[in-house]
């Protein structure tokens, strides 16, 4: 079975020559892979699963004691764990709408015959390739009611983004959202240049408009490529934690993983910040699915 | 093939190499400590000791944002990265309790250390639980939040006229927490981009918690019994209550966007004339002195906290004491660099240095007091701190702490008493948890 799956050997290569056969060859490269993912990623995904049960204190030498779903009693029970959820939804759905929203309409900017497009292209691409700790260094400098550009720019004396507990998280979001919004640019972009072109010509034929020309061929066409989009930005944007965790330290923004780190690695609470990782995943991987439900919908039309 | 199998062969005898080098070395120790001058005075001073002994020392550090993280990972693997370590005096308990540090009970007796220390800086930074009359580390950085001040801006005579118009009394070093709230509101001038005071207020590790403190202690109040770990009745006393509010009141008067500053921040606050007066540890006032890091080092004064309503003057604490770790092939090195360090002439080298002695002798002579501005404020001060919890789950505590009056000092939600009861019962909840209170 599985040698059908791959392409045969050449017989006259030189990896048949030393009396490689396929299947040998599909190990070698195969099964270092595998080895690293379970050295690295299950054992320790299974190994925290453990965890999660005891009151394991990484920082003593006290042995771990089992206590059932105290942890995850504990966790769901906690009002500030909830708050901490219901602030990093909204921030999901700020930020991954305002990229989706921004990185879009420079797509379809972008998507005709302009002079240096290639060099425009790259240089808004800029933002996604910088590390996100110094993205956040330098929004923070930008945010400074005191000397920093944005309040200067916009006029807006010493109006305090990061220090107004109600406009953190925004403030927070509007850097993602510079951040990342290329990055949905950059995939709309590959899904509107697949588009044909005879299907404009013939909707141009029929007289339809400039609105149902985009609700009834751009739209349905770059769906999937859209959702895939969303798909990778709100599993990051559900994890991101250096951006936010530079910019601001206020309660109202402080997201799930930032509330995960300190218990980790300030207070060492290891074994229920394993529980409360395990509750992410667990968010992260219901969110996930349904999406994919609904990306393998929109294809299927 | 046979290339492949000698190239890895050579590699393999190269590492072997390189390791043997580094064995052959055996005779130098590793500190491990936070990323600021003291470090860099802490390795002056090791290159005396090598001088001296030929036992290389190196100072290791990384900042302090991520400093306990470090440490902790470190210690929590058993490694032996370092062979010292520096450690915040709350770390104490964790230290102890999860066998990374070292017992140096006997080494305290023996060089009868309690005398030759400060009395505080040998209740907070060297023994653990309180009272137990066990050891942990040697008091090596002495630090507490002090507060620096413009002396031009309080020297100037127009300043003075109007500020004693306004408020009855002289306009000079703050006597008292009133007078640093009045001075603070008088200079708060936002249209002119000048402020009345920097306070801590980052809640991401102990800094709001030690501005807090400075309020808290000055008032009379406490955090609590640290022998039983009652809370209830002193966390929410009405004398912390007061503190609380005289602390969010400072908050009015700090200059813009001021909801995450610690030490950096509240320098920057002198260096960028944004403010009157600035709470910092000393240990950050030598580059306020010096002129390539302060433009306005010539009229900058200090002073140390003031007195609350009813003539309480005490200081939050901060500083460190060296320990050495449980899990370091070296300890019998470390422990005589130790004996080396707690020489008085060593004591004498370190403050000149610019480190802060702990040393009672050093503390109380003339040339010490008169070496820089801040000296004397020091000096008092070291007489009169106290710190937070050092138990092993203080991060939770501190936590909890965070959690609960952040949102009341910069977002303004709810009152000081509800804030203050609610910590009360959430820190009596933790040492429930940890059997600490029934």
């Amino acid at each position: 079975m599985a040698t059908t799956m791959i392409t045969t050997l050449d017989r006259s290569s030189r990896a048949a020559a030393r009396g490689l056969s396929d299947i040998s060859i599909r190990n070698l490269f195969i099964i270092p892979t595998i080895l690293f993912l379970i050295v690295f990623n299950i054992f320790p995904l299974i190994y925290s699963l453990g965890y999660s049960f005891t009151d394991f204190r990484a920082s003593t030498n006290a042995p771990a004691n089992f206590v059932g779903l105290q942890n995850y009693r504990d966790l769901l029970n906690d009002p500030y764990v909830w708050s901490n959820f219901a602030i990093t939804a909204k921030y999901v759905i700020i930020s991954v709408a305002g990229q989706l929203f921004v990185g879009f309409g420079v797509a379809m900017l972008l998507n005709r015959d302009i002079p240096m497009k290639g060099l425009l292209t790259t240089l808004l691409l800029l933002p996604m390739m910088l590390s996100m700790a110094v993205v956040g260094l330098f929004w923070k400098l930008l945010y400074d009611p005191s000397f920093g550009i944005i309040n200067y720019a916009l006029g807006l004396g010493t109006f305090e983004w990061l220090a107004d507990p109600k406009m953190a998280l925004y403030a927070v979001a509007l850097t993602d959202i510079w951040m990342w919004s290329p990055f949905v640019m950059l995939l709309s972009l590959a899904g509107l240049s697949a588009v044909p072109k005879h299907l404009y010509e013939a909707a141009a034929i029929d007289r339809a408009g400039p609105f149902y020309t985009f609700f009834r061929i751009t739209l349905p066409l770059v769906a999937p490529i859209l959702m895939i989009a969303v798909i990778f930005r709100t599993m990051e944007a559900f994890k991101t934690f250096d951006l936010a965790y530079i910019l601001t330290s206020q309660p109202t923004a402080e997201l799930i993983s930032i509330r995960l780190y300190k218990m980790a690695f300030q207070e060492w609470q290891t074994g229920r910040s394993c529980a409360m990782a395990y509750i992410v995943l667990i968010m992260v991987l219901a969110i996930t699915n349904i999406y994919v439900k609904y990306l393998n919908k929109v294809k299927e039309r | 093939m046979r290339k492949i199998v000698t190239s890895v062969l050579a590699g393999v005898g190269l590492a072997l190499a390189c390791g043997t080098s580094v064995h052959a070395q055996e005779k130098s120790l590793t500190i491990f400590w936070a990323e600021w001058d003291p470090a860099n005075y802490l390795q002056e001073l090791g290159n005396e000791y090598e001088k001296e002994t030929g036992v290389k020392i190196t100072v290791e550090t990384t900042p302090w944002s991520d400093f306990q993280t470090k440490a902790f990972t470190e210690f929590n693997a058993h490694g032996d990265a370092y062979d010292l370590v520096v450690g915040d005096s709350q770390w104490l308990g964790a230290g102890s309790t999860g066998g990374h540090y070292v017992d140096l009970t006997d080494f305290f007796k023996k060089h009868k250390l309690n005398d030759v220390m400060a009395p505080a800086t040998v209740k907070y930074y060297a023994e653990y639980p309180g009272n137990s009359g066990k050891y942990w580390a040697i008091p090596l950085e002495g630090d507490a939040v002090g507060w620096s001040y413009r002396k031009d801006w309080f020297e100037d005579p127009k300043e003075k006229e109007a500020f004693k118009a306004k408020y009855g009394y002289d306009l000079d070093v703050p006597k008292d927490f009133k007078a640093l709230r009045d001075i603070a509101e008088f200079f708060y001038r936002p249209d002119q981009k000048k402020y009345g005071i920097a306070i801590y207020t980052d809640n991401s590790y102990d800094a709001m918690a030690m501005g807090f403190e400075n309020a808290l202690f000055s008032y009379g109040g406490e955090l609590g019994d640290y022998a039983t770990y009652k809370v209830d009745g002193h966390i929410n006393s009405e004398k912390a209550v007061a503190a609380l509010d005289a602390y969010k009141e400072l908050y009015k008067f700090t200059p813009p966007g001021w909801a995450k500053s610690f030490f950096v921040e509240d320098n920057q606050a002198i260096t960028e004339n944004l403010a009157a007066m600035s709470m910092n540890y000393f240990a950050f006032f030598p580059s306020l002195i010096n002129e390539s890091s302060n433009p306005n080092a010539k009229n900058t004064g200090f002073f140390a906290n003031p007195p609350g309503p009813n003539g309480d003057q005490f200081a939050a604490l901060g500083g460190q004491g060296i320990s050495v770790v449980s899990y370091s092939q070296k300890q019998d090195e470390a422990m005589k660099f130790l004996e080396w360090f707690i020489k008085d002439e060593t004591q004498k080298k370190w403050a000149a240095l610019g480190g802060y002695t702990c040393s009672a002798a050093v503390l109380k002579s003339p040339e010490f007091q008169s070496a820089t501005p801040y000296n004397k404020a020091f000096y008092e001060t070291m007489f009169k701190v106290k710190d937070f919890w050092a138990v092993p789950e203080y991060a939770e505590l501190l936590q909890q702490l965070n959690q609960r009056i952040y949102p009341y000092m910069i977002g303004g939600s709810g009152t000081a008493k509800e804030t203050l009861d609610a910590l009360a019962a959430d820190w009596n909840a933790t040492f429930k948890k940890y059997g600490r209170v029934k």
